[in-house]
């Protein structure tokens, strides 16, 4: 799935690194527990959370991930910013719930398998 | 043979929001040298987690990354209150960390077993009320 489409399919502001939206992702991981998500490890996978620290961002660095959405209308610092375009992590936010994100994701087919279905 | 390259950190334990600043700077230097993604990305995880540890419970520590043709070393050294069991440490979704370390996305109990996952050795020396000591090595 493009990048551009996450933001089409979840209202989402983009908030740095808007020249890679033609980038695919294949996977996905929502979870506010950081220490989850490094558990999971999927090649160009988008992070979704609602958390808002720049752990955040230091987590989807180590994981590789080229996209975080932000749910709940949360939005980051402007520090965490800086080190998303340091690490040429595109940023959105959406106001819509981390269920209501994820399902609509899944549902348009990026799931967590790191396959199309 | 040849000499190992080595990198040195110090982890600063009074500041959260910079834990993880010696991971990425890892992740930077073994990107110079070529490793491959995957071996950069199990290291740069385990280090991570191992940093993060360091500053929740340990009050800091320091880190030495050592790179040789067969593998990459990872040694977290603190002067924290040492593991008083390391097996239940070691159980996914034990934790000791407290409440406003979960607020920030941690504590949930998978650093200790992430490191394990990701690496392919991992030795805990730890000695309570002196420290812990912990290598990892990530064959290439």
């Amino acid at each position: 799935m493009k990048i551009s489409e996450i933001t089409n399919l979840l209202n989402a502001k983009v908030l740095c690194c808007g020249d890679s939206l033609d980038n695919d992702v294949f996977s996905a991981c929502g979870s506010d527990m950081m220490s989850d998500v490094l558990a999971f490890v999927k090649n160009q996978a988008v992070l979704l959370t609602g958390l808002v620290n720049p752990q955040v961002i230091r987590t989807a660095e180590m994981m590789d991930m080229h996209c975080i959405v932000f749910v709940r209308g949360k939005e980051p610092s402007p520090e965490m910013i800086e080190l998303a375009k340091d690490s040429e992590i595109v940023v959105m936010a959406t106001p819509m719930r981390m269920f209501e994100a994820c399902g609509l994701l899944y549902t348009h087919g990026l799931n967590n398998t790191g396959d199309l279905i | 043979m040849s000499t190992p390259l080595v990198f040195h950190y110090v982890v600063d334990g009074e500041n959260f929001t910079s834990a993880g600043e010696a991971s990425v700077q890892v992740k930077k230097n073994l990107r110079v040298l070529g490793i491959s993604p995957e071996i950069i990305r199990r290291v740069s995880i385990a280090m991570y987690e191992g940093e993060i540890n360091m500053v929740i419970h340990a009050g800091g520590g320091e880190a030495d990354v050592s790179v040789e043709p067969d593998g990459i070393t990872i040694v977290l050294t603190d002067h924290g209150p040492g593991i008083a069991d390391v097996n239940l440490a070691m159980q996914e979704g034990f934790s000791t960390a407290p409440d406003n370390i979960r607020a920030l996305g941690f504590g949930a109990g998978m650093g200790l077993p992430n490191m394990k996952r990701y690496t392919d050795e991992m030795k805990i020396d730890t000695e309570l009320g002196k420290g812990t000591k912990i290598t990892m090595k990530v064959n290439i």
